[in-house]
């Protein structure tokens, strides 16, 4: 964490960071109300987010849902225009990037999409759609070396090689998910973001996926940015977790002190809103659930946006905008009570 | 209504081998294959599967709205205070839903009229199965907004459902389901469409009002979690049979089905730190036109024994109240009974998984190492 809000870094400071986010903003543009009485606002999606992402590392990012988590996952692979800030991949600036050098890079950074059933083009064969990465980046010489690859691709992903020729239609959800990580990992990228991979997926099918990507990380030594809803799947692919709410950063820190130590009220509350699948220790577990429901995007409270929701709220979180701070080496937290709040994780 | 003696030890709603099957061109589908449980009066009960299971279809069933033809209840009773509603004609089935029986549907999206105001929808019940005037039943409707926590219910209740965000929608439901003084709401995967801190909200607020209404609550869910935290007793299913029943803390500390088992191991914990602790169940669940022979799960099962895949199993008492219908349930149970930790002792954080099933460990399956498997997926 060497480089701060708002602290211009020389390309490549840091050989340890893949991904630099330097104040990235994403704002939408929205209209309301009838069509005599138009109101216009603006959404912050993405408000003002630093953040490193270091190689081989697994980056957790939750939030629930408008908080801007999978906008600014799609602004990282500038699938989505960022109006303001930039991002860093490997030193060089993404969002300045056009044509063949971006597509170049882009390479390099895959993405796996939350739903199986819509993320894969229902009229190409599983090989086409795994294969189209390896033709557009002329990754095989010979036909038949492509076709090695998609075979070599699927049993990765523990499918069969003769599945090429089949369709989305004929997988089954897990199935297809693991097409979508094959799909993924065709082009040999370095970091994947991977978008809810498994919240579509039943439990059962659910654990296979999450293992299925851990140990493809480990062998192939990739980087994740892992956008998730769901804390408890999160904490068991991350290394480090950021926790988003109305487009900021609230709070980040390592998977184990995040969870065992949560410094921010809303990392607390969302902690505290997950059962643990055991009776014995639900039924002492401190818990605090949170009154009333995120705000409108389009019309974020003043200061702190979490503060209406905040047990903890004073007056100075209702003017006050509270910065992502480093409260110690490896935490950032923007909480203006961070250090005398005493919260409880599990 | 009213003139149901309640009767000692009867239990509030008996189902008894009920099996919905439906009928397609040249298959049948055995959604529900012959399901037995029970819910006494104000108990919490759940109905916990994976997608597909069949426990929707069973809830369905209960009040008799399962969409025929395709689907048709083929056997078994229905029993409410001792009434089979399977044998009721559709004009008095009509005067348990909702009245006794009310239902909270998954999709708060979906499951209210997008073109008819809130008002209308919260007082139709009321008036139709209560007789209450509109005034009377306008009255309860905002004492009730007010019970499930919207603010200003006067205005909210002029309001369209499009209006209302997600759990605010899902409160409204749960409104009109209290709104007749049901005896015992049905609620399917009613916050699984919600974010975290509401799904909190939401089943917080149902528990608390089932309590003080002593309403009993059948609570479908894939959410394990979720049952620990709010549930008296499981039932689990499995490919439209339930294979385990006990106590909330019996299925959670001895569970006796390897499926159990295996769903207890592919929940990522939060308050579990290791990557390892996961430990998937192979494969995927059958498919229920095509039900293999023998036990449903035996292919996907690291405990199959021979018989296992030419007889359905006998389900087996582990204990006071606590079932599994499997050839090595004892087996199952003896290796986590002893495992138990006594009430008094200290909860042990951060313990990983649960201890090996004895013997039956196969390629080291267990840990980081694990492959995930896909031989038998691949079989389809």
């Amino acid at each position: 964490m060497s480089n701060q809000n708002g602290q211009e870094t020389t390309a490549g400071a840091d050989p340890s960071v893949l991904i630099e986010i330097d104040n990235l903003s994403v704002e939408f543009p929205v209209s309301s109300g009838t069509l005599f009485s138009r109101n216009r606002a603006i959404i912050h999606a993405v408000d003002n987010v630093s953040l490193n992402i270091h190689k081989g590392e697994s980056l957790g990012l939750v939030g629930e849902s408008g908080s801007g988590k999978t906008t600014l996952g799609r602004a990282i692979l500038h699938l989505q225009k960022a109006t303001s800030g930039r991002v860093l991949f490997d030193g060089q600036p993404i969002n300045e990037m056009r044509g063949r050098e971006l597509r170049n890079l882009r390479r390099r950074m895959q993405i796996i999409f939350q739903d199986p059933y819509s993320s894969l083009d229902p009229r190409m064969s599983a090989g086409a759609i795994i294969g189209e990465g390896i033709t557009i980046h002329n990754l095989a010489s010979t036909r038949a070396e492509y076709n090695r690859r998609v075979a070599e691709l699927l049993e990765m992903v523990g499918l069969n090689a003769e599945m090429a020729r089949r369709f989305p239609h004929e997988f089954s959800g897990g199935q297809r998910q693991r097409i979508g990580i094959a799909r993924a990992l065709a082009v040999e990228p370095d970091f994947i973001i991977c978008d809810e991979p498994v919240s579509a997926l039943d439990v059962s099918i659910q654990a296979q996926i999450l293992s299925l990507l851990a140990n493809l990380q480990s062998e192939l030594g990739l980087t994740y940015l892992f956008v998730a809803h769901d804390l408890s799947v999160v904490r068991h692919i991350s290394d480090r977790v950021a926790v988003m709410y109305l487009g900021r950063i609230v709070e980040v820190a390592t998977s184990a002190d995040l969870y065992s130590n949560p410094q921010h009220p809303y990392t607390y509350a969302l902690i505290s809103g997950i059962p643990v699948p055991d009776p014995r220790i639900e039924s002492r577990r401190q818990r605090v659930v949170l009154g009333g429901e995120p705000a409108n995007p389009a019309d974020p409270p003043t200061g702190c946006h979490f503060h209406p929701r905040c047990p903890f709220a004073t007056d100075q979180c209702t003017i006050e905008k509270p910065e992502l701070r480093e409260i110690d080496t490896s935490r950032l937290v923007s909480c203006h009570r961070a250090e005398e709040l005493a919260l409880e994780g599990v | 209504m009213g003139n149901h003696a309640r009767v000692a030890n009867m239990p509030l709603l008996e189902v008894e081998n009920l099996k919905t099957y439906f009928y397609g061109d040249d298959s049948v589908v055995k959604a529900v294959d012959g399901i037995s449980y029970n819910i006494e009066e104000g108990e919490t009960v759940a109905l916990v599967g994976e997608s597909g299971c069949g426990k929707s279809v069973s809830s369905l069933s209960i009040l008799g709205l399962i969409p025929s033809p395709p689907g048709r209840i083929v056997d078994g009773e229905v029993r409410f205070r001792g009434t089979d509603l399977i044998q009721l004609p559709p004009s008095d089935m009509r005067r348990y839903r909702s009245r006794r029986i009310a239902m909270v549907f998954q999709e708060p999206m979906s499951s209210l009229n997008p073109v008819i105001n809130i008002e209308t929808q919260l007082t139709e019940g009321m008036m139709t199965q209560l007789g209450l005037t509109t005034r009377q039943a306008k009255d309860r409707a905002l004492e009730l907004l007010e019970t499930v926590g919207i603010s200003d219910p006067e205005r909210r209740l002029a309001q369209f459902p499009h209006e209302f965000s997600g759990g605010m929608r899902q409160r409204v439901m749960i409104a009109i389901a209290l709104s007749c003084e049901p005896d015992l709401i049905i609620a399917d995967e009613p916050t699984t469409s919600l974010d975290v801190t509401i799904q909190a909200q939401i089943l917080d607020l149902m528990q608390t009002l089932t309590r003080e209404r002593n309403m009993a609550l059948l609570l479908i869910t894939h959410n394990l979690g979720v049952v620990a935290r709010y549930v008296e007793r499981i039932n689990i299913m499995y490919a439209g049979r339930i294979i385990e029943h006990g106590s909330s803390t019996d299925i959670f500390e001895k569970p006796s089905h390897p499926y159990t088992v295996g769903l207890l191991n592919s929940i990522p914990r939060i308050d579990r730190d290791t990557r390892s602790s996961l430990d998937p169940i192979p494969g995927q669940p059958p498919d229920l036109a095509r039900l293999p022979d023998g036990c449903h799960f035996a292919e996907r099962c690291r405990n199959a024994i021979d018989r296992c895949t030419t007889d359905y199993p006998q389900t087996v008492q582990v204990e006071s109240r606590h079932t599994a219908t499997c050839w090595v349930a004892d087996e199952i149970y003896s290796n986590y009974a002893h495992h138990v930790i006594p009430a008094e002792a200290g909860i042990q954080r951060g313990e990983v998984g649960f201890p090996p099933i004895a013997g039956e460990m196969s390629e080291g399956q267990r840990g980081r190492d694990a492959k995930c498997p896909s031989r038998p997926e691949n079989k389809r």
